[in-house]
């Protein structure tokens, strides 16, 4: 391997990706006791008007600003729920411990959820919302752009018994929420848009979007499906059962167990069982988030 | 000269960039427009809306596909996953030719998502050039590399920048996508001769050509896709088409988009130097050509 390319690239990334200081200017001294300006000299011509560790600060700045910009833009909700100072003491946090490692932007905030729900402590007060609004937002954007997989033929259903399996569209993804925080981002997302882009331009400024103030929530557990219908993200709130059901197909169980799971520890009756199945594998089917078994 | 082996044998006019602002106003209005530039990394997906659109799009339009994130000079490996979906999209567009930058980006698994300058070594070129063979035999379509703007040089840098972009072409056998603003944004912030860069570029190898706006601050310059093209950018690209021959233009404009005729009418200031090439080869003027050819839409 390329060892006097890699050690600058290894520098120079090093470099980029420190966190700016909260006047969002690079550090004087980095977080290593390394002295910011001797270390861009080494490496980093200085012009007529621009130090070595200010060319730095141009690269510096655009790594933040860019990435803050992106888990803004996909995030709002949380943005929201945190305020603006939490959310990018939260994300700067983030981006230290789970720096990118996709090719794409898309992927920065796969990790958050996981991210935040071991380190609740910077979240504060709101955690628990912030959890849940923080898996919603991920499952939207997975939604967004996911495969989609022919629906089974009509005869698939006429033949099925309990050892036969369906699969879910990777589109349709389920979460369980301690708050009702779906209204709360249909509400936030009605209100910004989106743009969902890569482009290879600098930013003057860091781009920033009016945070919406978030009201008292109360808590009440609710499943919910994440899924896409003419290429627009929807939720629905499912029946315990229904989102069983559902995750038990996800798990790739075959149907008998799934009608087992769905009515576990259930007082229902056993026409009033046979009628929500009926009624949910019909609506399903009308969505569109069974596809035929591989 | 304008249709080479580095751009398909293609001779395809003034393009846009496809932005989402004025996804409404094509579908809508249906403009012609000679051809669009796509961002790969923006439909490289499954699924879902991205891929709906650009399937509209391709069916009526001619699409070349641009990539931010291949990082061709990092020292890592290539990512074999960033390329087989780079292929599964090559196929759904059939992008006559292929462009990313020459820059890297990315470092022991980790990603900046910038364009980073390379150092001007001549192990950087030799790297630089043999991950350009492996996308180029991986994606079987012809690959150009553009120049960025850049806002530091290192010390290690054995030779000028145009210098180490004709050293990995050669060395990898690839096109160009000759950006004149990038040229003179850099130009500003390291003191260089613009004009001697695109004089010193090898003609026969462009493939296509970036025009843009950008920023200029107290002490650089910043490459924004902002703002219109400013005349000495234009005069750049007079002398780039005077060397090149008419060559594939696209216009970039990411920021503070305005509407869409206001874009296209920036980019097709383009024929008016493209009509005088044109005109001193002997030829007809370029939206001559291109309404009897049919070319577009």
């Amino acid at each position: 391997m390329s060892s006097q390319l890699l050690q600058l690239q290894r520098r120079m990334a090093t470099a980029v990706m420190e966190p700016l200081t909260r006047y969002e200017s690079t550090r004087k001294v980095r977080r290593d006791g390394v002295d910011m300006a001797s270390e861009a000299s080494e490496f980093i011509k200085p012009n007529i008007s621009l130090t070595s560790l200010e060319r730095l600060e141009i690269y510096n700045r655009q790594y933040w600003f860019r990435l803050y910009s992106s888990l803004e833009e996909d995030f709002p909700g949380l943005l929201a729920v945190l305020g603006r100072r939490t959310f990018e003491r939260v994300m700067r946090c983030y981006l230290d411990t789970y720096p990118s490692t996709s090719f794409t932007l898309r992927d920065l905030g796969s990790k958050l959820r996981m991210y935040l729900s071991s380190h609740e402590e910077l979240i504060g007060s709101k955690g628990k919302i912030a959890l849940d609004v923080a898996s919603l937002e991920w499952a939207h954007i997975e939604a967004y752009d996911a495969a989609t997989f022919p629906a089974p033929e009509p005869e698939y259903f006429a033949g099925i018994t309990d050892d036969s399996f369906l699969r879910l569209q990777p589109s349709v993804r389920l979460l369980e929420l301690a708050y009702p925080v779906d209204d709360l981002l249909i509400s936030i997302r009605q209100s910004i848009g989106s743009s969902d882009t890569s482009s290879n331009n600098a930013s003057v400024i860091r781009k920033s979007s009016t945070i919406r103030r978030v009201g008292k929530i109360s808590s009440t557990t609710l499943w919910l499906a994440v899924h896409r219908q003419e290429f627009a993200v929807y939720y629905k709130r499912l029946r315990l059962e229904e989102y069983r059901m559902l995750c038990a197909i996800q798990a790739g169980l075959p149907l008998g167990k799934v009608f087992e799971t769905a009515f576990q520890g259930s007082t229902m009756d056993e026409a009033s069982q046979a009628e929500l199945l009926q009624e949910a594998f019909h609506q399903w089917a009308v969505l569109g988030w069974l596809c035929a078994p591989e | 000269m304008p249709a080479n082996r580095f751009n398909g044998f293609t001779d395809y006019g003034v393009g846009i960039g496809l932005r989402i602002p004025h996804y409404q106003h094509i579908f809508e209005q249906k403009p012609v427009v000679d051809w669009f530039e796509i961002i790969s990394e923006n439909y490289m997906v499954d699924g879902g809306r991205p891929l709906y659109i650009l399937d509209q799009i391709l069916d009526q339009y001619r699409v070349v596909q641009h990539g931010v994130s291949l990082y061709l000079g990092s020292a890592e490996r290539l990512n074999r996953e960033h390329l087989r979906r780079l292929k599964d999209l090559v196929r759904r567009t059939k992008t006559p030719w292929l462009t990313d930058h020459l820059c890297w980006g990315s470092v022991d698994g980790r990603y900046t998502h910038d364009l980073l300058p390379m150092p001007y070594t001549f192990e950087a070129a030799r790297v630089t050039a043999e991950k350009i063979r492996q996308v180029q035999d991986f994606l079987e379509i012809p690959i150009a590399v553009e120049n960025v703007s850049s806002y530091a040089e290192f010390h290690i840098s054995e030779m000028t920048e145009w210098e180490f972009l004709v050293e990995v072409v050669e060395q990898a056998d690839c096109g160009i996508l000759l950006d004149v603003n990038n040229i003179y944004v850099s130009s500003r912030n390291h003191g260089y001769d613009a004009l001697e860069y695109v004089n010193s570029i090898p003609a026969e190898r462009v493939a296509q050509i970036h025009i843009a706006g950008h920023s200029k601050f107290q002490k650089y310059t910043l490459d924004t896709h902002d703002h219109p093209v400013i005349e000495p950018v234009w005069q750049l690209y007079n002398r780039a088409i005077e060397r090149c021959g008419s060559t594939a233009t696209l216009l970039e404009w990411d920021d503070n988009i305005p509407s869409f005729e206001e874009v296209h009418r920036e980019a097709l200031k383009a024929n008016r130097f493209l009509d005088q090439q044109h005109e001193s080869a002997g030829l007809r003027p370029i939206a001559e050509v291109v309404s009897q050819s049919g070319a577009i839409r």
